[in-house]
């Protein structure tokens, strides 16, 4: 009786060193979860979930703080791979978060008065220019944001949808009458 | 004796070649207008170098290379350049794309035209010919020659691809019986500059004229090349499958046939080769099949940039003709417009009607009969990867090897149920493609976001540093100051006595040798002031003013 109690407590000790050592040696620094959320989210850093940027937005779905339907630039692809990646139901978007069609900041050069504002709020510096100087726009780096239009004083910058282009074209998905009408 | 291989799969369409062949190639007439496109070859499009209203002369280059893969485009005549600018191209989207719009002006005058003996030539030097001279894949996928003779290994086997498999087109067939020793030519080109070891030309042996044709052309040349007729069975043109049945080597998935030490070229591009370096022309012209519901199919030799129509017309199309199609049967796409241009990749033109090319029943379910599997030559799964496509789940899709579909059609045409499995293929291979962009679009974008992010900390914490520092500067100073309180209390001390030490020792300078006269003046002054103090005082005491005169 007092052997097997005197073996418990030696091979709980044994584990608990064990386990120990190892939650030190092995310690993941940050949560690799927040990881493989910014990686499926678009990297718009636009803001429209309420989060300053995507980082900031996976850290919260992956403290479980967040809803997954808050990204409209992910589309509904994008709620998709969070349910699957957080094993959640699915969530159709709510409320006014509806996915846009890809566009980029155009800058009307002729109205724009250098005053460097859009370039401060760009969150991938895609904004090119100085003070008292004309800005553009690098448009390949342009995520779509929107974030430089309400800062703008002059409301010089739009935003036109990306047209369908030869290079980017795509087979769609065949789609078939089921029956002749006549 | 070669001993030939097999690959999996593959089917025995009808050839519907004979028509085509009955007469030579035939020059098209010079068109009114040539609409050329600036891309013409796999990757980046050419860019302009001549302006509207330019005068050009035939081969003379109206377009540069972009970037590696890329490639030249040549005026094919000479003319005026009317305009640059977005025309409809034979492309399946029928999204216009920059063209090069030239009117001949009827002289044919070429450009001066500079032969070059390639044995004198380095490997580099050859492939910035072919890059400057316009040399693209002609077989049909406009991959840019000069690409095509980096060799990481040794080459050992430089296959010519005369196998032309789709049904229709003829083209490489009458080029190979009307000018063999051009080609032949130019495969000694390609060998010298791939040092490749030996020459296999594969021909499908529905095509005796053209393997008779080369058999003399290479014994006239006195060449060890071996002229190999190919058991006819679609798709065994293309390039992957001509090698496993001429080598018995497969390519691997993901790689190129030079990793295997086999490389392939097309005898059209052969023949393009063997002109741009003798006769220093560059790629301005090809031979097209124009077959399907006309009157007289026919091959005819056309000018890149000649409109579809004008050599539709050329043929008479029958009356119940109602679309076009730009390449065979099985593989081609459907003309947006007829009047589109002609371009290197335009090999075969098929008037479509309805009772040549009845349309297909409605789709029925797939009732995985796997005879789909049957004959893929790429030997997939071609019911799942279907399965797959059609629900988007195109991860899955990945890993059944999509890449490695060539899109022949042979898994459709077999299909009991006639879905069109091939347009689910390029559905799938497109998204794909679009959401390996966007991810990459995503890394560029969070990496530029990161950037921004630490830069600005950066900034920040330069800013509180400098910050920091002036602080402390003042701070040094603050501390500084008391003892050089002292000194300059010092200072200021020393000097306040050195001040009254001088005006002490200062005298008025007028009070030195004056006149008794102005002494006794001064004196009367000075006793007249006493008098007055002496009022004053008393005037404070008595409150009653004197007036003295």
């Amino acid at each position: 009786m007092i052997t097997a109690l005197w073996v418990m407590i030696a091979l709980a000790a044994l584990l608990g060193i064990v386990l120990g050592f190892s939650a030190i040696r092995f310690k993941i620094e940050g949560n690799p979860l927040v990881e493989k959320i910014d990686a499926v989210l678009p990297q718009t850093q636009c803001g429209q979930c309420g989060y300053p940027g995507c980082k900031p937005y996976a850290e919260a779905l992956a403290k479980g703080e967040a809803d997954i339907n808050l990204c409209p630039p992910g589309g509904d692809d994008g709620i998709h791979k969070l349910a699957d990646l957080l094993g959640v139901e699915y969530k159709p978007f709510g409320g006014d978060a509806k996915p846009k069609a890809k566009a980029v900041a155009f800058i009307d050069e002729q109205t724009c008065i250098g005053c460097t504002l859009c370039i401060q709020a760009c969150p991938v510096d895609a904004i090119v220019g100085a003070a008292k100087q004309m800005h553009t726009v690098i448009a390949s780096e342009c995520t779509g944001c929107e974030l430089c239009l309400p800062p703008c004083p002059v409301d010089c910058i739009s935003m036109p949808v990306v047209e369908e282009r030869l290079t980017d074209w795509k087979w769609k998905h065949p789609v078939f009458a089921l029956k002749q009408i006549t | 004796m070669r001993t030939l291989h097999q690959f999996h799969g593959g089917i025995h369409p009808a050839p519907h070649k004979s028509q085509s062949t009955q007469q030579a190639i035939a020059r098209a007439p010079m068109p009114r207008s040539l609409v050329i496109p600036l891309r013409q070859h796999a990757g980046e499009a050419a860019k302009p170098c001549v302006n509207t209203g330019d005068h050009v002369l035939k081969g003379q280059r109206i377009g540069t290379p972009e970037g590696l893969l890329s490639s030249s485009i040549h005026a094919p005549t000479s003319g005026t350049i009317a305009s640059i600018a977005l025309h409809q191209i034979a492309h399946p989207s029928a999204l216009p794309d920059l063209c090069v719009t030239l009117i001949p002006d009827g002289q044919d005058t070429w450009c001066e035209r500079q032969a070059v003996d390639f044995l004198r030539l380095s490997a580099g030097e050859l492939q910035q010919r072919l890059r400057d001279f316009g040399i693209v894949g002609l077989g049909g996928a406009v991959f840019p020659s000069d690409l095509k003779l980096h060799h990481p290994i040794k080459v050992d086997t430089l296959i010519l691809n005369g196998a032309e498999c789709e049904p229709y087109i003829t083209c490489d067939d009458m080029l190979m019986r009307e000018r063999a020793a051009e080609i032949v030519r130019g495969i000694v080109m390609l060998r010298h500059v791939l040092e490749a070891g030996g020459v296999v030309i594969g021909i499908e042996d529905n095509k005796p004229e053209a393997i008779a044709a080369m058999r003399a052309a290479v014994s006239a040349a006195q060449l060890d090349y071996a002229v190999i007729a190919v058991p006819t069975i679609y798709p065994g043109g293309s390039a992957k499958h001509l090698i496993k049945v001429l080598t018995g080597l497969e390519v691997p998935s993901g790689k190129l046939p030079t990793d295997i030490g086999v490389q392939c070229f097309n005898v059209a591009t052969a023949l393009s080769i063997k002109r741009a370096l003798d006769d220093g022309e560059p790629l301005i012209s090809r031979v097209v099949t124009v077959t399907g519901n006309v009157e007289h199919p026919r091959n005819y030799e056309a000018l890149i940039g000649t409109a579809f129509s004008d050599l539709i017309d050329l043929s008479v199309p029958k009356r119940d003709t109602n679309r076009y199609i730009m390449g065979g049967p099985m593989m081609g796409v459907e003309l947006p417009a007829v009047n589109v241009p002609l371009v290197k990749a335009s090999n075969c033109v098929i008037a479509a009607s309805d009772t040549l090319f009845p349309p297909a029943p409605p789709a029925l379910p797939c009732i995985r009969c796997t005879r789909c599997v049957q004959v893929c030559p790429a030997e997939l799964q071609p019911q799942d990867l279907y399965w797959f496509a059609k629900s988007n789940n195109f991860g899955k899709a990945q890993e059944f090897s999509l890449a490695d579909c060539i899109e022949c059609g042979a898994c459709a045409y077999v299909c009991p149920s006639h879905i069109p499995l091939v347009q689910y293929y390029r559905y799938a291979k497109s998204e794909i493609r679009e959401r390996s962009a966007e991810k990459l679009a995503a890394d560029k974008a969070r990496e530029r976001h990161e950037y921004r992010q630490f830069r600005i900390e950066r900034e920040k914490q330069e800013k509180a540093e400098k910050l920091a520092q002036r602080e402390a500067a003042a701070k040094a100073a603050a501390i500084v100051t008391p003892s050089l309180d002292d000194t300059q209390q010092l200072r200021i001390n020393e000097a306040i006595e050195r001040a009254k030490a001088q005006a002490a020792e200062a005298h008025p300078k007028n009070t030195d040798s004056l006149t008794p006269e102005q002494q006794a003046e001064i004196a009367t002054i000075e006793a007249r002031r006493a008098k007055i103090r002496e009022l004053a005082t008393d005037a404070g005491a008595d409150d009653e003013p004197h007036k003295t005169s």
